[in-house]
């Protein structure tokens, strides 16, 4: 319980400092904020017990927010966004559509199916029971002892597959956008 | 910040120290993958930032002197095809991504559990995928050191060149 304390102050933080990072006027406290995110997400996993998801969660975000505050200080134009009628209608909508779907995931009108209590999902407590399997078989199958690198390269390696595309088409784009042939042809011309 | 000189003496002794240490960090969290919490993302990552240090401290250029983007690209190009073709070796177990050096299959060379060879072609694919995270994200960053010098010393004959989308032709 104490623990479930600990991650739910973490949340706050989270949210406080999202909140900060939509609202302030500064851009690079506004990217400091997203980074403060991100670093209390790495420490809600490591509590959580996924100590493969803390270490990719901190190194990402420590590359990312070098970048992020590289490119702010290279260029400082920031627009404040206009609040219209149309902007407030739209975003108490989506409050709306996430505190009626957050009421009957909870069982609020007392439905069966809710969301599963804290600290045991699906997969778990679902009928096969898939996750005590993996945890059983990974060993004399797979040879690993790290089960979630067997889970992500051996049993569900196509998910890796397609995640590995999916960095490789975004840095294509990347260097496709930043090459600089293109731009000495078009500064010549 | 200058640009193509680089930082400061302090951080550019301190990187000359510490960037050796985050390389060789980065390729044991992504050998050790299958064996405790890491893997090739992590190890990639990590990786890709000593060369970010690199370019951060030192400039471009001097970076560009080791590695250049194009290289980087070599390398996250042949990881790619890499592991793809490991997952197709997988047929000689039948079928795409069987992994068949695995401790039940004839062609295991693996020892125990627990060892570093172990786990079939999870090391391999984490080795892969290491290649692959490290290359791109370093080339990336270099390319966007490399774009934003270049915007700036074309400054005086060239002052805006236009890109489709507009990214980043405003730095002068």
């Amino acid at each position: 319980m104490g623990m479930e304390l600990f991650i739910l102050m973490l949340i706050a933080f989270m949210l406080a400092a999202s909140l900060i990072a939509i609202e302030t006027r500064d851009l690079l406290s506004s990217v400091i904020a997203m980074g403060a995110v991100g670093f209390a997400l790495s420490v809600i996993d490591l509590l959580a017990g996924a100590p493969d998801l803390a270490i990719t969660q901190v190194v990402v975000e420590v590359v990312s927010l070098i970048l992020l505050v590289r490119v702010v200080t290279a260029r400082e134009e920031t627009q404040p966004v206009p609040s219209d009628a149309l902007r407030t209608a739209v975003t108490l909508l989506a409050g709306g559509i996430f505190l009626a779907v957050a009421f009957f995931a909870f069982g609020g009108a007392g439905g069966g199916a809710t969301v599963p209590p804290f600290g045991q999902p699906v997969l778990t407590s679902a009928n096969p029971g898939v996750s005590a399997d993996y945890l059983a078989r990974t060993a004399e199958q797979t040879g690993a002892s790290n089960v979630v690198m067997a889970i992500v390269l051996d049993y569900r390696a196509y998910d890796t597959l397609g995640e590995a595309t999916v960095i490789f088409v975004s840095i294509l784009g990347a260097y496709a956008i930043l090459r600089r042939v293109g731009r000495r042809k078009e500064a010549r011309a | 910040m200058n640009q193509h000189h680089g930082m400061t003496l302090i951080v550019k002794n301190t990187t000359r120290l510490v960037s050796g240490f985050i390389a060789v960090f980065g390729v044991y969290v992504a050998l050790t993958g299958h064996l405790s919490p890491g893997g090739g993302f992590a190890g990639g990552v990590i990786l890709a930032s000593a060369g970010i240090l690199v370019v951060l401290a030192f400039g471009r250029e001097f970076s560009q002197r080791l590695v250049t983007e194009t290289q980087y690209h070599l390398y996250d190009s042949s990881a790619m095809a890499a592991m793809i073709i490991l997952a197709l070796l997988g047929y000689l177990a039948g079928g795409f991504f069987v992994n068949f050096m695995n401790a039940t299959s004839p062609q295991s060379v693996g020892e125990s559990v627990g060892r570093l060879n172990s786990g079939g072609t999870i090391p391999l694919f984490n080795l892969a995928i290491l290649v692959k995270v490290a290359g791109g994200l370093a080339g990336v960053f270099l390319a966007l050191a490399a774009f934003r010098a270049g915007g700036r010393s074309q400054g005086a004959d060239a002052p805006s060149v236009a890109l489709p989308g507009g990214a980043g032709e405003k730095e002068d």
